[in-house]
């Protein structure tokens, strides 16, 4: 499904990101770890055609993303509040978002049910525009939007963080769910080994932007991270 | 203690990103500020002189008479301008630093604000010429203290009302209405605050009514703040109560729909587009100064022409001048969202022209001097709809400023928002039209207006075009303008 060769991004003559292979096939659960600095976000962004690449290029369904916007409509992303509109209230934000993938009030509401106990009473009818809900909160309402439209691509940015346990709990179980649907691919990122290792059938560890690690989760991956991380 | 918050406040405006980003910007604000210090102070010297030969009165006594309006228009001003620092003594709260301080170091630092000092540039010099011409140095000095109390009592009143937006309404209607009323001999409210302006030379007790007032507003302001230094009260941004609108009528229109929806909820829930409305009424009624003739040099009609852009253009200029940085705080959804850049623009496009018919609509009260008048400002209408609706939209595509939604002071400081090329394409919006209009004068004034009329039904048929310009603009620009909007101030 998504193809990386040769991707390079340098800032100011220091090379933030540098992937020479990488191939995501469809249907996988694509966990991506690393520390701060990484260049976790770096990819994502380069995935969705929000930087441009210095060398190299990304495919996702044989559609280079800097070239054509056909990957558009069958990709979907939360990376940070900068995906959230702050002055609608989560309803409008979702019809907004659920208009652009072309579906309609009925379909997003269906979603939005599905989705209900995810919300846990906080997010629906609270009268209350996205600025004012919480960073939590705030970042239900981004996860669950990118599910409208039942994309083939799904990308989130650390979606763990700033959730309480019991949504992190939650999210899994929506995560794992979609892991299950051989359709759709899957990629998160996460500074949680725990959480990502749960989630995904695949984790790759990048360090000062390269991939140092790729390997299919067993039950020694948390260990043999947790050994990777460690100093 | 106070030092090290002056060093604070120092480092946090030299290195602004606005303040560091551009030379040409630094330059313009020190002649801005240079600007109005100089007016200011040729107002202080001249009006001296001015008054008393071209009016044969007592410039004291005139100055002392128009002082309330002065004053009032001065609270006006600074409703709309001054910044009250509120939320950048968040990270002070859980030092060691005793609250006292901190409510003293604000309200010292609004003291300090441009605003207050500008006023300084005008009364010193005034006050001197007082002097040299050989009034009472005492109560000379004493009418000046009691002046420049005034204008701190005014700092303070803002700090107080800063929250409330309808203090502004009710002011300018205030201001309007003594205007108004004094301009038709109705009531002159000035005969009575003068007894007290001008007695604030004539006595050498009055002076303590203004002192003792600022003292007063600086002690409530000091106890509002003190009691409200809580992150959940003073210290928290207004809480609305959210409703869901649908706005279904316009789903007949598609994805253009989905834009507009958005669009309309954008001006609507935010203060700083929320200016862009009030911006263009203002534009409505600045037609008047043209079309009155009660100003001799505007009173030709290719200054007209000039006016009826701006009447029907206000909203244009005001809104359309920025698209597509009223997204910018969530741009990189639009970009990666299923949006082609040409229903995007074109959404934006019909809300330009949706604004620009409405401004048309509501400028029919110009009828009332003559249907000559109202026809240069439909042809203005034209011109802005067919010609100057897209030089907007090519423009803003240049502007890379981010725009915080939030803050509604930025509405004329925007200092980013100037660029050359910016610049470039004001002169085709304004000039030309006056050129066609010249143009078409020569066989006779309303070819003229044909002409200008003309070019905007002509800018009309070549949309396509344009449009295919500015989303290339938009695709080469992409990555700039992302990068742009993720640095916030």
């Amino acid at each position: 499904m998504i193809k990386v060769s040769n991707l390079r991004k340098t800032y100011n003559g220091v090379t933030v990101l540098n992937i020479g292979n990488l191939e995501i096939p469809q249907g996988e659960s694509f966990g991506l770890v690393g520390n701060n600095g990484a260049g976790k976000t770096t990819f994502f962004s380069l995935l969705l055609d929000l930087i441009e690449p210095s060398a190299g290029h990304i495919t996702t369904n044989n559609i280079q993303v800097n070239k054509s916007e056909g990957w558009k409509p069958f990709t979907a992303a939360f990376l940070d509040e900068s995906f959230l509109i702050s002055y609608l209230t989560p309803e409008e934000y979702f019809y907004f978002i659920g208009e652009l993938r072309g579906q309609n009030k009925a379909d997003v509401d269906a979603l939005l049910l599905k989705h209900e106990d995810f919300f846990n009473g906080e997010i629906l009818n609270k009268k209350k525009y996205l600025r004012d809900l919480s960073k939590g909160n705030q970042k239900k309402v981004g996860i669950i939007a990118t599910l409208i439209g039942n994309p083939k691509v799904i990308i989130l940015d650390e979606p763990f963080a700033n959730l309480d346990p019991t949504t992190q709990f939650r999210l899994k179980k929506i995560i794992k769910d979609l892991a299950d649907d051989k359709n759709v691919t899957i990629l998160v990122s996460s500074h949680d080994l725990a959480h990502t290792i749960e989630v995904s059938n695949r984790i790759v560890a990048m360090h000062k932007g390269e991939i140092v690690k790729d390997i299919k989760t067993s039950s020694e991956t948390l260990k043999e991270l947790e050994e990777f991380f460690a100093v | 203690m106070f030092w090290k918050f002056i060093r604070l406040e120092w480092k946090s405006f030299t290195r602004a990103s606005s303040f560091g980003a551009n030379v040409v910007m630094k330059i313009f604000m020190i002649i801005g500020a240079v600007y109005f210090g100089a007016l200011f102070l040729a107002l202080g010297f001249g009006s001296f002189y001015i008054i008393k030969e071209n009016m044969a009165q007592d410039p004291l006594v005139v100055v002392s008479k128009y002082a309330l309006y002065y004053m009032v228009f001065d609270l006006l001003m600074r409703l709309f301008l001054q910044k009250i620092p509120v939320i950048n003594i968040r990270p002070l709260l859980t030092l060691p630093i005793k609250r006292s301080m901190i409510v003293n170091f604000a309200l010292g630092k609004t003291a300090l604000s441009f605003f207050n000092i500008l006023h300084a540039f005008f009364f010193i010099p005034f006050s001197i010429m007082l002097l040299i011409n050989d009034y009472n140095p005492v109560t000379v000095i004493l009418w000046h203290l009691g002046m420049m109390a005034l204008i701190y009592c005014n700092n303070f009143l803002c700090v107080l009302m800063n929250s409330k937006d309808w203090m502004f309404v009710v002011l300018i209607v205030l201001l309007a209405g003594m205007g108004i009323s004094q301009y038709y001999n109705l009531f002159d409210i000035t005969n009575y605050t003068s007894v007290f302006y001008y007695g604030l030379y004539t006595t050498y007790y009055m002076f303590i009514i203004p002192i003792a007032l600022l003292a007063g507003l600086w002690y409530v302001s000091y106890q509002f703040f003190y009691k409200n230094l809580y992150l959940d009260t003073g210290l928290k941004g207004k809480n609305e109560i959210a409703e869901t609108q649908d706005y279904t009528w316009l789903n007949k229109f598609g994805t253009l729909g989905t834009f507009l929806k958005n669009d309309i909820k954008l001006i609507r829930r935010n203060k700083r587009s929320k200016m862009t409305i009030f911006m263009s009424v203002m534009f409505l009624f600045y037609g008047l100064l043209f079309m009155t003739g009660s100003i001799e040099m505007y009173d030709n009609s290719y200054m007209k022409i000039f006016a009826a852009i701006f009447v029907t253009g206000g909203f244009m200029f005001t809104f359309g001048q920025f698209v597509p940085s009223w997204d910018s705080a969530y741009y990189s959804l639009m970009m990666s969202q299923n949006i082609q850049y040409r229903e995007y623009i074109s959404a934006k496009w019909w809300l330009v022209v949706i604004g620009t018919a409405i401004s048309a609509l509501l400028a029919s009260f110009y009828l009332y001097f003559g249907l000559d008048t109202y026809l240069i400002i439909l042809a203005g209408a034209v011109y802005n709809i067919g010609f100057n609706s897209h030089l907007v939209l090519l423009g803003g595509a240049y502007i890379k400023t981010p725009i915080d939604l939030a803050s509604s002071k930025q509405a004329f400081g925007d200092k980013k928002a100037f660029n050359i090329q910016g610049l470039l394409l004001t002169l085709p919006k304004l000039v030309l039209p006056i050129v066609l209009f010249l143009l078409g004068n020569l066989i006779s004034p309303m070819a003229g207006y044909g002409f200008v009329a003309g070019a905007g039904i002509l800018g009309f048929a070549f949309r396509n075009k344009v449009f295919s310009m500015i989303e290339k603009v938009y695709k080469t620009e992409k990555y700039k303008t992302l990068a742009a909007y993720k640095q916030k101030n």
